[in-house]
This record gives C-alpha cells, structure tokens and sequence, in this order.
C-alpha cells in the first residue's frame, strides 16, 4: 500500500495512504466536553468509509453535488471526504450566510444531498426548500433541538453512519472500487465566491489543482505530518480548505477544532499549532488585546514590555531573517526572548509556530513588523480563489513589509500594458460552473487566469499588488498611479482614518484626509491642547503638522519605489468632516468611493489644484435621526515635500 | 404532528400539587388560600405584580418556610416541615432572584458545587485521592462538562463568577441547579434585570432544558410578556391570593388579571 504518495492524485487515495502508512497518528482533534478528542487516521478513514457508503445508499453518485455547511467539525470533513470518494463534488457553503444566500448555490449546483452542522444550519435549509426543489436530503450532527422536526428530508448523521456500516458489511470491497474510477482531473470541490455586487460564481478545482498547490507549498516550507494546524476559519472559503484539507492530506499533520469561536485563544494555547494563518484583521485584534493588557499591568513589567520591544524592533526582524547583527545585540534580544518575547508567543498561543501566513488584504507594515519582531515567522501570501490559494509566498529569510513575495514553484507571471496581473499556474481552477461566459472573460485560450489586480515585480522578483486594475490610472506625463495602495499606505498610520487621493489626468497627486478622532484626540490630550470637536480638531496647526510628516514619510517610502516615485503626494487637506456612509461617500463595508467624493466636492479638488493657500466650504450633513444640516469652515491647504528618488534613502 | 402537539403528549399526571396554602408573617397575609398544581414535563408560570407573594411561593415549595395551612404534595406524598435540603435530595432544584452564586469560585467549581448531592466518596478516599475518588471526579466532571456545553459557557469555564456579567451569571446558576439533575426545577425571576437579547437567551435555555432533559420547571416572572411565551399554564396571583389559573391565552384575557396589572380605579 506505501506507494510513492506523489503518485496518488486524488485526496481519498491520500486518505488511504495515510491510514496504511501513518494510521494510528492524529488526523483530526476536536475539543469536546472540555477534552480534545483525537480521530486517529485509520479511524478518520473509517468514518468516511461508513459516511461514503451510507450516501451511495442514499443515491449519492458521480457527478453529484452535495452542501456542506458548519462550523469545522471532524464530521463535516468526513461528509467532504465521504463525497469525493464517490466521485461527488463537496460544496462548501459559509455557515453565517442568511438563508437566502444559501438559496443561489443549492439551485446553481442542483443539490440533492446537504449536511448541516446542527439546528441553525437545517431551520435555513429547511426554509429555502420550496425554492429549491432539488434538494432530498438533510443531514445533521448535532441533534440537539431536532427532537421534534419530522420533516421527510430530514435524517441524522449517526443515521445515516448506521446505514454505511451495513452496507459496508454486504459490499467490503465498495468504497475501494469507487475510490479506483476517480482521477486528478476530476472536480475535487465547488467555491462559491462571495458576490457582493453580482451574482455568486462556482468556482470548480480538480483534485489535481488542489493537490499540486497543496504539495507545492507544503515542500516549500518543509512541512511534514509532525506539523499542526487549528482550523478555525469558516470551511467554504479556500484558504481554511487548503489549510485543513488539502495540506493535511498532502503530508498527513494533523488539523484541530476549537470547542467555538469564543474558545478559541485558550484552545490554540493548548495545541500549540507550528502552522499558522490569520488575515490582518485577527493579527489586529490580538495585537490591540496584548497592549490594552500592557497597558493595565504594572509599572516593572511595562517599562520592562517598552524596553524590549524596542530592541525587537531594531534587530528583531533581521535574526529571523538570518541577517548578520552583533553579538552586543543578539545578547540583547535573547534576554528579551527569555524575558518578554518568549511569554508573549506564548499568551498568543505562537510558542510552536513555525510558519504563519497572512493575506486577504493590505497588512500595515508596523503590524506586520510587531509579529516577526517577537520572532514569529510571520509571511504574506497571494492567492485567490481561482488559483487554489498558493500563487506567489514570501519566501524564509526575504521577507518585506510591501510585498507578497515571488512566485511559487510551478507559477508563470506576466502582466498587460495596463499592468493587470496574469496567472497561469498547475492550480488554476477548471470554469465558473454553468457560466462560461464568466469562464471566458476570466481565462483565456493560452490558460492566463486574468486577476483584476494591478501590480508588478519588484528588482528582487517579489510580486507588489497596488490595486485593482479598474482603479488604477495614470497622471498626464503618464505615471503610474494607484489611488487605494497610496490611501492604504496612509491609513496605516494611527492618526488617519480616511484617505482619497487624486491624481488621473492630472499633473501631480493630491489627497483628502480624515484624522482618526480618537487616536489625534489622545495626541493633542497628551500635548494639553483644547479642543471642542472634530472640525476644531482638524483645524489646528499642530495636528496639520503631525499629518504633514505623515504625508512626508509616505512620499519617503514611494521615492524608494521607481514604479511609485512619481506619486507622490504633493498637497493635502483635512476634511472637514469625517466621511460617513451614511452620506454616501463610503460604502457600507467601508471603502470610500472615489468617484462620488471627487463629485461631491469638487470645489475643494479645485483649490486643491489651483495651489490656493485656503478653501471656504458649505456642507450639508445628514445625522442620524434623518435630519440635515450645514456645516461651514475655511480648509488650510498643506503642502508637503516630495522627494527625488534618488534622494529617498538619505531623507528616509 | 407539529411541535406543539408533541409538547402537549409529554405532560404528564400531576408531580407537586399545592391545596390551600395560607403564609403569614406575623399579622402580614403573603399567601391566602392558594391551591394550584404542576404537571409532569410542563412549564409552569406563577406570576403577579411585586408583593403578590410570588417568591414567598416558591419559598414555600422548597420547603424554606412553612406555611400555616395548607398542604403541598411532591408525587403525591404530603410534605411537611421537610427543609430545603431534604427538598433537594427529592429533586427539586432552584435558582435564586439574586445571585447566589460563589464569585470567587471558577465556573466549573461553581457548576461542581452542584454535584454535592451526587457525590458517594468518603472523607478518607477523597483526602488521599484514591482510586474511587478519581474515577467519582471524572464522572462529575463529565456530567458538568454536559451542562457546560448544553448552556454554551465554555468559553467562561476557567473564569472566576465575580468577573462575569449579569445575563452569564444567571446561566451559571441555572448550570449549578441542572447538576444535581432535578426533576422539578425552580426559577426565581431567572430574566429579572436582562436586556431583551439575554432574555431571549434564556427563554430558549428554559425551554432546551424542558425539552431535553424532561425537567418540569417552576418559573416566577412579573414580565408577563415573556412568560406568556415559553409557559405551558399560569398561575396569577395578586395581593397573595389566587386571581387566576390557565392556559397564557386565557390569563391573558382575563379580566381580574388586566386590573391587578393595569390598576383599576376604586
């Protein structure tokens, strides 16, 4: 049975491989009644085994599509598994979609056969049946409160276990005989991508595409089945899928399943996991959570925090990547490692963490740094849905705060004179199901998957996306210039909220800024400076001078670009007001529209360009209760210096 | 057969019967002829203005005072003089309208607490950690652990009461009363004091509890919109007296309970 596990191209073969060669290692933990219970990989197998017979009885078959919508569950994996031993496609819904939204994907795949986690899950299942007349089937796990439902479609999971193992008992040789007819060109998974502004698109991956990007990746940072991964990201979206399924099979570490969201921080203490993956906004929230917690301890141990931190961010970033540093300093920073550092990955429960990846959107470069200074390996990634995930990883040792690294094995680039990036990889998926318009647009004859995304390779290789392509434009001598990646670079400092630049067609940048009330409030709090509000706030000198080094620091840091130098932002203003949705001038995810602001006020765009020193504005506002009224104030006009990008390393 | 209909084949035969039941405290009537009894399986509301007596009521029905006249059956024995504790072991538990819970004392302690009853060791066995001991704890343990995830605390399992907020509070003292697995449950004003979301919370813990664990449950509530909702029958009492007894639609509609809570004018 040990063959070459190279040779196995699809996941229940991996399945079978990793119960005869590694069977009685973890696959699969789950917290449960307050004790981590462990389904080894001979008995993850075994499960699947009954699941993958009981649903053939139930008419499960080739082709077919089957829901899957919980939390992760070790079960909800072994329906997945279950599904593709049968040659069944497992189609991963988000388990906090509204029921309406789960309506679009069970009558897009015609689903038959649907697996919810508990309660919740089967009341929207149950309520989106007569729109969807496909679906027969409804299983459960967790029985709790379904005592009383009698609907026909209806059984449990334990169910539909029994009559697996029956079956299995009839027919030993079933599931082999399935697993055999399945081949790496075979769909492995449907992704719905979210469609906030269209309708939703399936995107279909092969066995192959899964597994190639699965292996690539995985030998790229060694990963081996001594690795362990907490699964705790919701199951239908890829990069969970990639990290809690198509890896593990791959190389066979073991995946873990907190107790509930609420748990998680104590669970991954317990774990320990060596592999690691949080979007910027987790990184965040447990960055803001360790200094609220600074803040409250005690003197000794701040001044101790404040201390250390501060060797870690001058040489904590260069040991981790292996650069040379004195020894005076490596001192330093092993007492910090003892003292500080070494407690803190542990709090966060990152003692064990080897690799850890982030991605999903910009990550600011302080909170990118704080990680890898305290000596987590923290690394950025780029990669969608349609590439299955692994496109382009910063590799060890050549890690920067601005890009997301070169391109993994086995991925060409190229890029369109408007600087669209372009794909074509092993991992790419297969179509959009049932929409080859979409499938056209998207990929093209040769195989280039067309991403959206505008960026370019840097002298070292590394891929920097700045925008997307429909965003980005250009200033009359031609420059580039992209408005979201100079708006992001601004926001990330503390003391901007809300950034809009300017720039296509015209001579040179300009920017809107909203302060951040609450960080600029501390600051002017701090410096004993009164003020009564956001306007009188915005207004004064000190703070238009604290966002002038802002700004200057930014034009630093893109002198040092050659693609960037050009936009450099030459003047400023504060507005006077904060930008609300409510107004229209954000969308409710909070994104600021460019197109309506530069519209809406177009007045102070003007002044802007017209190198005015001062702008007098009238606006209405809209508050809360519906009713309107007028804010007036004079706007200063700040100029900010730019520099040549020759010049850049020594002003920077 | 639709839910409610499957609720109703579960109530049973009366457990706890109250006949005549007269309270004073020296020359205050709390409780004046009061006769009312509680069927298997079922919700059961008594609710009243404040001063009507509601908790003088439960009171009397854990057997914490006695009352003057009257009798009260627990599955048709007539208890008399008969002390909480003794209430306890026959399998009624209770929560308390404030708090009683220990605040320094971690959520699982607090829950473990409630395993008392249960608990068989010896001083001997338990101070030297025998065999017997460890296999009782574990099996305790597990039984909490039920609780806990039946409740959805887990996140708060390791965290001392004192630090909790309200509405999590209130789920710990139900915790504590679903350990020692009674078989009649009081709830003294378990939504007293929550916002509406926690409130919606514990309306469908109640009604979990009843469901699942088959416990008849005794709640005092002077909410009557949230009452009205989760009961099966409600007793309505005003000034310690009786006024009211039925269905939530009937009491609903019931005259002499729309002037106890609106007032009437004299």
């Amino acid at each position: 049975m040990a063959t070459d596990i190279g040779a196995l191209d699809t996941f229940p073969k991996l399945l079978l491989h990793h119960a005869a060669v590694r069977g009685a290692r973890p696959a699969i933990r789950e917290k449960d009644r307050g004790i981590w219970q462990t389904w080894s990989w001979t008995q993850f197998a075994d499960e699947v085994r009954a699941i993958a017979c009981g649903l053939a009885q139930q008419g499960l078959g080739r082709g077919d599509h089957m829901a899957l919508v919980g939390d992760n569950r070790p079960r909800i994996y072994a329906a997945m598994c279950a599904a593709q031993c049968l040659g069944a496609v497992p189609v991963p819904l988000y388990q906090d979609a509204v029921a309406a939204e789960m309506a679009f994907p069970i009558q897009n795949a015609e689903i038959v056969h649907a697996v919810g986690e508990d309660q919740e899950q089967v009341d929207k299942l149950l309520e989106i049946l007569p729109q969807c007349p496909t679906l027969k089937h409804i299983y459960y796990d967790d029985p709790r409160g379904l005592r009383h439902y009698a609907q026909p479609q209806l059984a449990s999971y334990d169910r539909l276990r029994e009559i697996g193992v029956e079956a299995a008992k009839r027919d030993p040789g079933f599931l082999e005989r399935e697993i055999e007819k399945g081949s790496g060109d075979d769909p492995a998974a449907m992704f719905f991508t979210s469609g906030t502004t269209a309708t939703p698109k399936g995107v279909v991956l092969t066995h192959h595409a899964l597994i190639d990007r699965a292996r690539a990746a995985a030998e790229m940072e060694g990963l081996t089945d001594r690795d362990v991964v907490i699964a705790y990201l919701p199951p239908a979206w890829i990069g969970q899928n990639i990290f809690s399924y198509a890896q593990p099979f791959a190389t066979g570490y073991c995946i873990c399943c907190p107790e509930s969201a609420e748990t998680l921080m104590t669970d991954m203490r317990e774990i320990g996991p060596s592999y690691y993956f949080a979007p910027p906004r987790v990184l965040e929230a447990l960055l803001t959570q360790v200094s609220i917690r600074m803040e409250d301890a005690g003197r000794l141990k701040r001044t101790m925090y404040r201390h250390f931190m501060d060797v870690a961010r001058r040489v904590g970033g260069a040991i981790l990547d292996g650069k040379p540093v004195g020894m005076a300093q490596r001192l330093h920073y092993a007492l910090g490692d003892l003292l500080v550092y070494g407690p803190l990955r542990n709090v966060l429960g990152m003692s064990r963490v080897r690799v850890a990846y982030t991605a999903g959107e910009a990550i600011g470069p302080d909170l990118f740094k704080f990680y890898r200074s305290i000596g987590i390996n923290l690394k950025q990634l780029y990669g969608s849905t349609e590439t299955s995930v692994f496109v382009c990883v910063q590799p060890n040792g050549q890690v920067k705060a601005d890009t997301v690294g070169p391109a993994v094995r086995g991925v060409e680039l190229k890029f369109t004179p408007q600087r669209e990036l372009l794909i074509r990889s092993p991992g790419l998926f297969r179509e959009y199901y049932k929409n080859p318009q979409a499938t056209e647009q998207a990929k093209d004859a040769d195989g280039w998957f067309h991403t959206g995304d505008a960026g370019y390779l840097d002298a070292d290789g590394h891929l920097k996306i700045i925008d997307r392509v429909k965003d980005v434009g250009k200033l009359d001598d031609g420059t580039l210039f992209a408005p979201k990646y100079l708006e992001n670079k601004l926001k990330f400092f503390p003391y901007i909220k809300e950034a809009v630049a300017f720039g296509h067609a015209r001579d040179h940048v300009c920017a809107f800024i909203n302060i951040d009330m609450e960080a600029v409030g501390n600051w002017a709090e701090k410096r004993k400076l009164a003020y009564t509000g956001y306007v009188d706030l915005a207004s004064r000198k000190e703070v238009r001078d604290l966002i002038t080094q802002c700004v200057e620091q930014v034009n630093a840091d893109l002198a040092a670009d050659p693609e960037l130098a050009g936009s450099q932002i030459h003047r400023f203003l504060l507005l006077h007001k904060e930008l609300d949705a409510d107004d229209g001038e954000l969308t409710r995810t909070r994104k600021v529209r460019r197109g309506y602001i530069a519209e809406r006020y177009e007045s102070l765009v003007e002044a802007l360009y017209a190198g005015k020193e001062s702008v007098h504005v009238e606006a209405q506002v809209r508050y809360e209760d519906g009713r309107t009224g007028q804010i007036s104030a004079d706007l200063s006009i700040c100029d900010a210096r730019s520099f040549p990008p020759a010049a850049a390393r020594k002003a920077a | 057969m639709t839910e409610t209909e499957a609720r109703a084949q579960r109530i049973g035969a009366p457990v706890l019967a109250v006949e005549e039941v007269s309270l004073t405290f020296g020359g205050v009537r709390a409780l004046s002829e009061v006769s009312f009894d509680v069927r298997e399986h079922e919700v059961r509301a008594i609710i009243g203005p404040n001063g009507a007596g509601k908790s003088s009521m439960l009171n009397v029905l854990n057997g914490f005072y006695q009352p003057q006249h009257g009798i009260i059956r627990f599955r048709g024995r007539e208890f008399r003089g008969m002390k909480p504790h003794a209430a306890a072991t026959m399998g009624i538990g209770r929560t308390f309208q404030n708090i009683a819970l220990f605040r320094g004392m971690t959520v699982l302690d607090n829950i473990m607490v409630g395993r008392n009853l249960k608990m068989r060791g010896n001083l001997l066995q338990e101070a030297f950690w025998l065999p017997a001991a460890r296999r009782e704890e574990i099996e305790h343990r597990r039984a909490v652990e039920e609780i806990i995830d039946f409740l959805e605390i887990q996140h708060i399992r390791r965290t001392p009461v004192g630090q909790l907020p309200y509405g999590l509070q209130k789920r710990v003292e139900l915790a504590r009363a679903l350990a020692m697995e009674p078989s009649v449950l009081l709830l003294d004003e378990p939504m007293a004091g929550m916002n509406l979301e926690e409130k919606q919370d514990m309306c469908r813990f109640v009604l979990d509890v009843n469901d699942h664990y088959g416990t008849t449950i005794v709640l005092i509530e002077h909410d009557m919109g949230v009452v009205m909702d989760i009961s099966d029958r409600v007793v309505v009492l005003d000034y310690g007296s009786k006024i009211a007894d039925g269905t939530p639609e009937a009491v609903r509609a019931d005259q002499a309970v729309i002037d106890a809570y609106l007032g009437v004018a004299h």
